[in-house]
């Protein structure tokens, strides 16, 4: 196991990843970044990269900028681990969760 | 990577902040007209206003494209009685809902006489209001010549809660027809539709800017406005703005008694971006505010505020019947037609189930049965009302993602599984606001108010409505307006508060000073309310103000922002605070319970109760409860000129 460098960094806020891109589809045209009203993201300082979120703790999930996205794939999201809702088929009765 | 923390330990080092750093720099820009708000009703009032050909600037602190409450969207047009399918005279159905202490009466005149024109003018703007590509036929309410989808919201009364007001037969509705009150709309389409007009009526938008503080003539309090400061929340950069007249549009305040990033959307019902900031500036600036003393607890979804999906008994929820754990049907209201749009069970039905929950007669969880319902009701719900209504389509998106059929799928609710809300934890959102008459204008000269900024808000249409109202009579005021110098010593005195924060190099944090401020309000404004309690919790705040806010530091434009609302829900809070102290007796309508005053609304007490700063001094007084006089009579002799689409039926 080669020796990874280790650096000190405080915790990841909760949540830190509300949204994931997909590298392929997403050009980085940042309309994301322009539509979000709480101005969670910073474009990526590599131009045609995904934006970053530097915020992300400030997520209101109000879902514009994954439904503004004018990529289909480019940007989907996350939903935080206490977030995830769950249903049933109404006919076998199994239970399901996002 | 999207990440942060990814490309901190790649690149070894964080990334630059991305936009040019202008502090200190300073734009001068002139309008006749200033809106302070890019949501519903200040995109409103920005179009009314340009269409009278003035000189039109709005700021906002987001992007307007998308922001506010109805950035992403709107499932209901609510209270829309000049509507085509509408059986209720308009006057009548305000009447109706002014029938409610502390409601704002000017506001629900203007909404219902001038909603149905708004949304028919949202329409030509190229938002969607009809089912045009015929994807809800056979729907119940759906009119088959207008394609106008009516809700079952309403339909009897104004009320979400069965039986808690008494059935009326309208006079123009003496065969009890269903009301057809309220519209079903493609909300998701009308903020960029919004935007897109006001650029082509020549709006200059000033996105990303945070306004600050109002400027006064001679910048003495109580003065006339003459225009505001504000920065860009990215740049950093400090702007001035003269104005002609200025309207404030800015919605209410929020997260003052919980904040919790953990707790996915660390607010309660409204975005991040609500704290207060238009009525703080108005405060300062000599403005009267009232019903400042009303709040109400927080609703505490899974994660506040469609983070997840409660169903049954959220707003969109309409006809999904609701089942228990082994399938047996729930005495829970519907919001459907068999139930007149009701929301809310009644006390003896909430006993009922509860109670039943215990004894085992209900098994947890509950679930919404789509499966049960009629295709084109069930897609009516599922892809119309959740796919418009503010932050849900993400939500449905998400469970059809991840394999959810909303025809074979029970939906899961977590209604009594999540526990209800503290009540410690409550809400100023739709209480208290600043006043206004007739014409929308505040107690200052050349400053109006519209939507959700005003006191007793209601929904998107009324913010709609106000706001379209108030740029008309703004533009009107500043066609005749002299244009008045600005205080250099006014602007100076904000820019020093402004920066304050980034001109240090470590301190306070502003999400640590929010929690000081909510536990205060936790502690000493909350379920108890004595005179020593709120005393206490004065002192507190002021003790934060004192001794916290010089200790804020940011590192950067965004969290200089977030530091400045901390500055304004410090102040809201003391504002609540000092209301709450005036008001020596409790009050049902109001939320509000002393201790020490229990009587409930004697009637010495029945008057909104008005507060504002003169030279610096708390000063209190009255109003009537129906300050506006006779609804339909002043909005006539106010509205000569009026010509909408709404004709006297």
């Amino acid at each position: 196991m080669a020796k990874e460098k280790v650096i000190a960094v405080p915790n990841l806020t909760t949540p830190s990843n509300p949204v994931t891109f997909n590298e392929d589809i997403c050009n980085g045209c940042n309309h994301c970044v322009e539509v979000c009203q709480i101005d969670v993201y910073i474009p990526n300082p590599e131009k045609g990269k995904p934006p970053m979120i530097l915020h992300p703790d400030e997520c209101w999930y109000c879902g514009c900028c994954v439904n503004d996205c004018p990529r289909p794939g480019a940007i989907k999201f996350n939903w935080a681990l206490q977030h995830r809702g769950y249903w049933k088929n109404k006919a076998t009765g199994k239970v399901h969760q996002i | 990577m999207s990440n942060w923390n990814e490309y901190l330990k790649q690149q070894g080092h964080a990334p630059d902040w991305p936009y040019p750093v202008r502090y200190d720099s300073e734009q001068e820009i002139d309008a006749d007209v200033l809106v302070i708000g890019g949501g519903i009703a200040g995109c409103w009032a920005a179009i009314s206003a340009a269409r009278e050909g003035l000189n039109v600037v709005l700021a906002e602190k987001g992007d307007t494209i998308r922001s506010g409450a109805g950035g992403p969207g709107c499932d209901h047009w609510c209270n829309a009685p000049a509507n085509p399918l509408s059986n209720v005279d308009p006057d009548e159905w305000a009447e109706h809902m002014a029938d409610r202490p502390y409601c704002n009466g000017i506001g629900l005149q203007i909404q219902c006489r001038e909603d149905w024109d708004t949304l028919l003018e949202m329409e030509q703007m190229g938002g969607k209001i009809r089912d045009t590509k015929d994807e809800y036929k056979g729907a119940i309410g759906r009119d088959a010549k207008s394609k106008l989808m009516i809700s079952p919201r309403y339909t009897r009364v104004h009320s979400y809660v069965p039986g808690m007001i008494k059935p009326v037969t309208f006079k123009s509705n003496p065969e009890n027809k269903l009301n057809n009150m309220v519209i079903r709309v493609w909300g998701s389409t009308f903020k960029p539709a919004l935007k897109k007009e006001c650029k082509r009526l020549g709006v200059k938008i000033f996105d990303r800017v945070m306004m600050t503080g109002l400027l006064t003539e001679k910048g003495v309090q109580g003065a006339k406005v003459v225009g505001a400061t504000g920065f860009n929340n990215r740049t950093g950069e400090f702007m001035i703005f003269k104005s002609k007249a200025t309207i404030l549009a800015a919605a209410g305040g929020g997260s003052m008694w919980l904040l919790s990033t953990e707790l996915g959307g660390y607010s309660n019902m409204m975005s991040r971006t609500s704290t207060g900031d238009g009525t703080v500036m108005a405060w300062k600036a000599g403005a009267e505010l009232t019903k400042m003393e009303s709040t109400g607890m927080i609703g505490i979804a899974t994660g506040l505020k469609h983070k997840w999906y409660t169903g049954a008994g959220d707003a969109s929820y309409e006809n999904v019947p609701l089942v228990d754990a082994n399938g047996k049907r729930l005495p829970l209201p519907i919001q459907g037609w068999e139930d007149a749009g009701a929301m809310v069970p009644g006390a003896e039905v909430e006993k009922e189930i509860r109670e039943g929950i215990k004894s085992g007669k209900y098994a947890l969880p509950f679930y919404g049965d789509f499966p049960a319902m009629a295709d084109v009701e069930r897609r009516a719900t599922w892809k119309l009302m959740l796919g418009e209504e503010s932050t849900t389509k993400v939500i449905i998106d998400t469970f059809n993602k991840a394999g959810y059929d909303e025809s074979r799928d029970l939906l899961q609710s977590y209604k009594y599984i999540e526990g209800g809300s503290l009540p410690q934890w409550r809400d100023a959102g739709y209480g208290g606001g600043i006043v206004v008459d007739w014409n929308l204008k505040t107690t200052l000269d050349g400053l109006y108010a519209a939507g959700t900024q005003m006191f007793s808000p209601e929904d998107h249409s009324y913010c709609a409505a106000t706001g379209r109202y108030a740029g008309r009579k703004a533009a009107q005021y500043a066609r005749q307006a002299k244009a008045s110098k600005i205080s250099r010593e006014q602007v100076e005195g904000e820019k020093t508060r402004l920066y304050a924060p980034v001109k240090r190099n470590s301190g306070m944090d502003w999400k640590e000073l929010h929690a000081g401020i909510a536990r205060a309000m936790q502690y000493y404004v909350s379920e108890y309310k004595t005179e020593n309690l709120l005393k206490m919790g004065l002192g507190a705040l002021q003790k934060i103000e004192a001794e916290s806010i010089p200790l804020l530091y940011a590192m950067d434009p965004h969290k200089l922002m977030r530091s400045l609302e901390d500055s304004s829900l410090l102040t809201y809070a003391q504002i609540i605070v000092q209301a709450s102290l005036v008001r020596k007796a409790s009050s049902m309508p109001l939320s509000f319970q002393r201790i020490d005053y229990p009587a409930l609304d004697p009637p010495e007490w029945n008057h909104f109760l008005t507060i504002k700063l003169v030279e610096g001094k708390v000063k209190t007084g009255k109003l009537p409860l129906t300050f506006w006089g006779n609804m339909k009579k002043q909005y006539e002799a106010y509205n000569k000129d009026y010509a909408g689409v709404y004709k006297k039926k």
